[in-house]
């Protein structure tokens, strides 16, 4: 049968060089989908849960989603799924551009990454043919550079790489691709250091891939796309100002989290906003692989054209530092795609670390000359550079992240993070629903595995008090499940706010030849969910793990609109997991039976 | 006064935060059509940092933000 699967994944072992061609499991791929659910069985299934991160026994898992490369919009994803070293549980970072359709126009829907390699090495692939090559020219380079070198050596290849974090092993290293797309969360990018790869080339003849029913899957993407063209969201205001445009929406509602979390209303934001950008720096749009979006953002900075930040690191470096200089915010989130770092969790280390040094717990003589003081662009320039290098020991300790760096001072509450990953760009005290998601978030700290931004502040698709609790945990659960489902696509989650359920199992039946009902699809949604918390609680997971801050929950918000809101978590929490058919935390028997997870 | 912030498209030919005298407003709905805004383009509309219908009354200190169809993540 012809689907949209290309059957088959290559098991590279750096340690010994073997490279092996393996078939897809198609079972496994029917009840997964492919991407992050596929991914996350995959590596459960290898028993990588209670492995060191960073040593030779962690595998990394490049892996395509099912729909990836078809037609159907937003298709250029891939996922790297592996145990991350930041959070010692799962890890599963998502990136767009075109690498991901690369590597199924080549023949394959995932590369798995076993062993060590005694010295550098990147991995090429052209078509079905796939050598590991010397990297000893690429070391020390950055991740624009890397690009630039590999596509003189491979022509037409599409670039994945780890700049220097990923190199000294930062327990924030991104994965970076095409440039500046990233795979940037969970310190997947030290994973592939700890393994001395530094990069995979992918080039292919092909340009195009089947699908189980051609026609089918052309209407689909046909209606799908109109759909995503005529969304007040998708059609107009992601393609004209970015998700930045965020910025001054949160910050109005009061929950816009400013000095590290200490204020939930910045003065200054509208000077750091999607308007703002639009309005003095942006050249153009930019476009992932067959996307009808195109919310990213080209900006000049400093007369050189480069990719522009979206909406976290925008906040993470402007109001979250007390910054209000939007070139310097440019240059900061440059520099952090360069050295190859996670763009919300860097300016959040270096918004805790201010704070650390606000109290008095990081003295002057340890930041060499540059004082983490709020609000000075140049603090979130040179110490963006300086974590990338990690040669000071200050910046060695921020390049690890903010609760490892807290706890070293003493004070892990000054961490916003969540399991040690830190939290994006919106206050859960004015916000109920989406402190479910944090908390409850297999990866950590993390607003893109159950959006409960779009029904608490954007409406949609239908509008649910922000300060209520009521029903917030269902509908976390719902948005999770989908979001699931939507990750193992390898479809980008924007396409969420036009589309549902119905529409994406329109596509995956016609893509793949199943023919799941968007029921039957939201529960593959909850499997993929509760085998990820399988893999943590077999990580050491434990219940209390499932928490936020303790700023979030007993210090009130004080200069905002959403002034005197706390976190309701404990009230949450209880119903959200009654609504997963979860115990103490982890799946109750009947669950994972229900799920087909015995 | 009542402040008015305006967003995203909705600033195109128009001030960015205008301040109205309470008279002769009631509802939000009445300070959107001063601004020859549609009902229908508003997709958010924030008195005060809450979500409102346009309906909802307004009065003297209220800050009203407004908002086309946006989003992100």
């Amino acid at each position: 049968m012809t689907t949209a699967y290309n059957g088959k994944m290559a098991r590279i072992n750096l340690t010994t060089g073997e490279i092996k061609v393996e078939q897809l499991n198609m079972e496994l791929a029917k009840k997964f989908i492919g991407g992050r659910g596929l991914g996350t069985k995959m590596l459960y299934d290898e028993g990588i849960a209670t492995v060191d991160p960073l040593s030779e026994a962690n595998k990394l898992i490049y892996i395509t989603g099912a729909m990836t490369g078809t037609k159907a919009p937003t298709t250029g994803r891939y996922m790297v799924v592996t145990k991350s070293p930041l959070t010692g549980m799962i890890a599963c970072s998502n990136s767009g551009g075109i690498w991901g359709a690369k590597l199924k126009y080549a023949g394959w829907d995932a590369i798995i990454v076993e062993g060590k390699s005694e010295k550098p090495v990147y991995i090429n692939v052209v078509d079905d043919k796939i050598e590991l090559l010397s990297a000893e020219c690429l070391v020390g380079m950055q991740s624009e550079e890397i690009d630039g070198e590999l596509k003189k050596l491979h022509q037409d290849c599409s670039v994945l790489n780890i700049g220097p974090a990923g190199e000294h092993l930062s327990l924030l290293a991104a994965i970076m691709n095409d440039k500046d797309r990233a795979a940037g969360r969970s310190g997947v990018g030290a994973v592939m250091g700890s393994k001395n790869l530094k990069a995979i080339s992918v080039s292919a003849s092909k340009s195009s891939i089947d699908s189980f029913d051609p026609e089918a899957l052309k209407e689909i993407t046909k209606s799908s796309t109109q759909l995503i063209r005529e969304n007040g969201v998708t059609g107009s205001g992601l393609p004209t100002y970015g998700t930045a445009v965020l910025v001054n929406i949160v910050n109005n509602i009061g929950s816009f989290p400013t000095k590290n979390w200490q204020e939930s209303y910045y003065e200054d934001a509208d000077s750091t906003s999607g308007e703002a950008l639009k309005e003095k720096f942006l050249v153009k749009q930019s476009f992932c692989h067959r996307c009808p979006i195109g919310c990213g953002r080209v900006v000049n900075m400093n007369g050189q054209v480069v990719g522009g930040p979206e909406y976290e690191p925008l906040w993470a470096y402007g109001g979250n530092c007390g910054i209000n200089d939007l070139n310097a915010i440019n240059e900061a989130n440059y520099w952090c795609n360069e050295y190859g770092m996670d763009a919300i969790s860097t300016p959040c280390t270096i918004a805790a670390a201010m704070e650390l040094y606000q109290k008095g717990y990081i003295k002057e003589e340890e930041c060499e000359g540059i004082p983490l003081v709020w609000g000075d662009p140049k603090v979130i320039i040179e110490w963006t550079k300086r974590m990338g290098e990690a040669k000071i020991p200050l910046a060695k300790l921020m390049a690890d992240g903010s609760y490892r760096l807290c706890e070293y001072y003493g004070h892990p509450e000054i961490s916003m993070s969540v399991k040690k990953q830190e939290m994006p760009a919106y206050d859960a005290r004015g916000i109920q629903g989406i402190g479910i998601t944090y908390a409850t978030s297999n990866r950590g700290g993390c607003h893109v595995r159950g959006y409960m931004i779009s029904p608490e502040v954007l409406g949609l698709p239908q509008a649910l008090d922000r300060t209520e609790t009521e029903n917030k945990a269902l509908w976390a659960k719902i948005f999770q499940d989908l979001t699931s489902v939507i990750d193992s696509m390898g479809m980008c989650l924007f396409t969420s706010f036009a589309l549902g359920a119905p529409e994406y199992a329109k596509l995956l039946n016609a893509g793949t030849g199943t023919n799941y009902s968007p029921e039957e699809l939201l529960l593959v949604g909850e499997r993929i969910y509760n085998i990820e918390r399988l893999f943590n609680k077999a990580a050491g997971m434990k219940p209390e793990d499932d928490c936020l801050p303790k700023r979030l929950i007993e210090e009130p918000i004080t200069n905002s609109f959403s002034e005197g809101q706390v976190s309701q978590i404990a009230i949450t929490l209880p119903q959200y997991y009654k609504e997963r058919g979860w115990e103490n935390a982890f799946p109750t028997k009947e669950t994972l039976e229900r799920l087909d997870l015995l | 006064m009542i402040e008015v912030r305006l967003f995203a498209t909705f600033r195109e030919g128009r001030d960015k935060i205008s301040y109205l005298e309470p008279q002769g407003y009631h509802t939000a709905a009445e300070i959107i059509h001063y601004f020859r805004i549609a009902d229908d383009e508003v997709a958010i509309c924030l008195i005060n940092g809450r979500h409102s219908k346009l309906d909802s009354s307004v009065k003297d200190g209220d800050v009203i933000a407004l908002f086309p169809p946006v989003g992100g993540g």
